[in-house]
């Protein structure tokens, strides 16, 4: 079943909190992962797949560079969703 | 440089089968208590291992680190950390310019945890299911790296590996350093976490692991006639190294000196030692005639002995082929009756051992020597803790790898 955008956001900010620490409240739609997260690649890459298993979704290694915010991956889940 | 430079020790980290810091270790040795018990690993029936214990470390590391530090680093490297912090803090996180500062990190086997994890994940789940940390974690050098970036230093990062002679040795190349004047500081030692099925059904396979499974406490029992094998340990032991004249200055508590250290190889057997300990016995005169000393000036050794029957032996005769009649009167302590082998951190956790024996001037007994064994000539502390002289003293840290591999240091009272 597909889940609201509010509900992939607060997935989204746990996986985000177990890979990196980061407070699940600091991870909000407008954030970057790279600028305001300070999430690099290789921590990114865990994210993309710990998410892919939460959501049931499959993120493509091209669109990753795409994920520019919170609120890019938060979309691009939802949309994916089956 | 004009005078020689001289290296003392200025903090201590560990984190053992026995304690989770150096007091608690310490504390733990001079009364008697061994860290090997029953591991409840589901692999441990689920292979059938015919080893069922060894000495596991006492304090997890999630009660220290982290959850990201741990998810990100193989228990060897969160073992590392864990003690490396301890040794800063305990030297006072001296200010030091980081390309002054070195870290030495030696271990015997790596990232095993991880990468037998990671195996399992690629073949369970696939390649997109590696962690992307998969190969930073496994490498060797992700401890001495870890705590580089810890403490911030930049004239190095090193790395030997000589299996368990390797934490001995990290000790031994990061005196160099600073000797030969690449470094001011180092933070050295060795690490551990090995206790893992393919490790002990490896060392089992070669029948160098205690079968004891009904008694592990009394399992490791260096130099006893009943004595069948070592128990695997896991941990980290760290100290920092500093220059004489630099941790004088700044006031800084100086726990012992090294006076010198002595290496060698046997060239005789990938794992065996050569049973008349010509190698070893060379690093033993070396690393004493490098700290400008005699056989009679070492009042206290904290052997190898590992607890194997052929081991045992050989490092007996290595020690009465370098000392001679010395040998007698000198009080030889086995540790790993406690704390088991911990592999590439063994050499470190007892040079740490052997410090502190200097530094409260007394030699810890070996436990569990019931019945000694005539083949040994040497004179072994057990029953009680014996007392060191007052005055300038020495002792010497003896460790010695699979491959052929010996490394001694001299350590002296300041």
């Amino acid at each position: 079943m597909a889940q609201s955008e509010q509900e992939i956001l607060e997935g989204l900010a746990e996986i985000v909190n177990e890979e990196t620490g980061l407070d699940t409240e600091s991870v909000q739609s407008e954030k970057s992962f790279t600028d305001d997260l300070d999430i690099d690649s290789l921590s990114m890459m865990t994210i993309v797949v710990n998410a892919e298993e939460k959501f049931g979704v499959r993120i493509p290694d091209d669109e990753v560079k795409n994920l520019k915010t919170v609120g890019d991956a938060v979309s691009f889940i939802a949309k994916n969703q089956g | 440089m004009t005078a020689e430079r001289r290296v003392v020790v200025t903090g201590l980290g560990a984190t053992t089968p026995v304690g989770g810091t150096v007091p608690e270790t310490w504390d733990a040795i001079l009364a008697g208590r061994s860290g090997a018990k029953m591991m409840d690993f589901d692999w441990v029936e689920k292979y059938e291992l015919p080893v069922k214990f060894a000495a596991t470390i006492h304090t997890q590391p999630t009660d220290v680190l982290t959850k990201v530090e741990v998810r990100r680093l193989d228990p060897s490297a969160q073992y590392a950390l864990i003690a490396a912090r301890e040794a800063w803090a305990d030297a006072g996180a001296p200010e030091v310019e980081p390309e002054r500062l070195a870290a030495c990190i030696g271990t015997g086997i790596g990232g095993v945890w991880t990468l037998l994890d990671q195996w399992d994940n690629l073949r369970e789940k696939g390649p997109r299911r590696v962690f992307p940390l998969a190969v930073p974690m496994l490498m060797p050098n992700a401890s001495s790296a870890a705590v580089s970036l810890e403490i911030g230093a930049r004239a190095g990062a090193h790395t030997p590996v000589s299996a368990c002679a390797s934490g001995l040795e990290a000790m031994g190349y990061a005196y160099e350093m600073i000797r030969n004047g690449r470094a001011d500081i180092a933070v050295a030692g060795g690490t551990e976490g090995a206790v893992h099925a393919l490790p002990i059904a490896g060392f089992a396979a070669m029948q160098a692991l205690s079968t004891r499974n009904d008694d592990p406490e009394r399992a490791s029992r260096p130099y006893d006639t009943g004595r069948d094998g070592f128990v695997l340990g896991e941990g980290a032991a760290v100290i920092v190294l500093e220059e004489y004249e630099a941790a004088k200055a700044r006031g800084a508590t100086i726990y012992a000196e090294i006076g010198g250290v002595g290496m060698s190889s046997d060239s005789h057997h990938i794992a065996a030692p050569e049973p008349e300990g010509a190698g070893a016995s060379r690093a033993m005169v070396e690393a004493v005639e490098r700290a400008g000393l005699t056989p009679k000036d070492i009042v206290h050794v904290n052997a190898h002995a590992t607890s194997t029957p052929v081991g045992d032996v050989a490092e007996s005769n290595a020690i009465r082929r370098a000392f001679g009649d010395d040998t007698d009167g000198m009080p030889v302590s086995a540790t790993k009756s406690m704390t088991g082998h911990l592999l590439g951190a063994a050499g470190a956790l007892e040079g740490v051992l052997t410090i502190l024996a200097l530094h409260h001037r007394i030699a810890p007994a070996t436990i569990n020597l019931d019945d000694f064994d005539p083949a040994i000539k040497l004179d072994v502390v057990h029953g009680e803790a014996r007392k060191l002289p007052a005055g300038d003293i020495a002792a010497l840290n003896n460790s010695f790898g699979f491959g052929g591999h010996n490394v001694a240091v001299v350590f002296t009272s300041v």
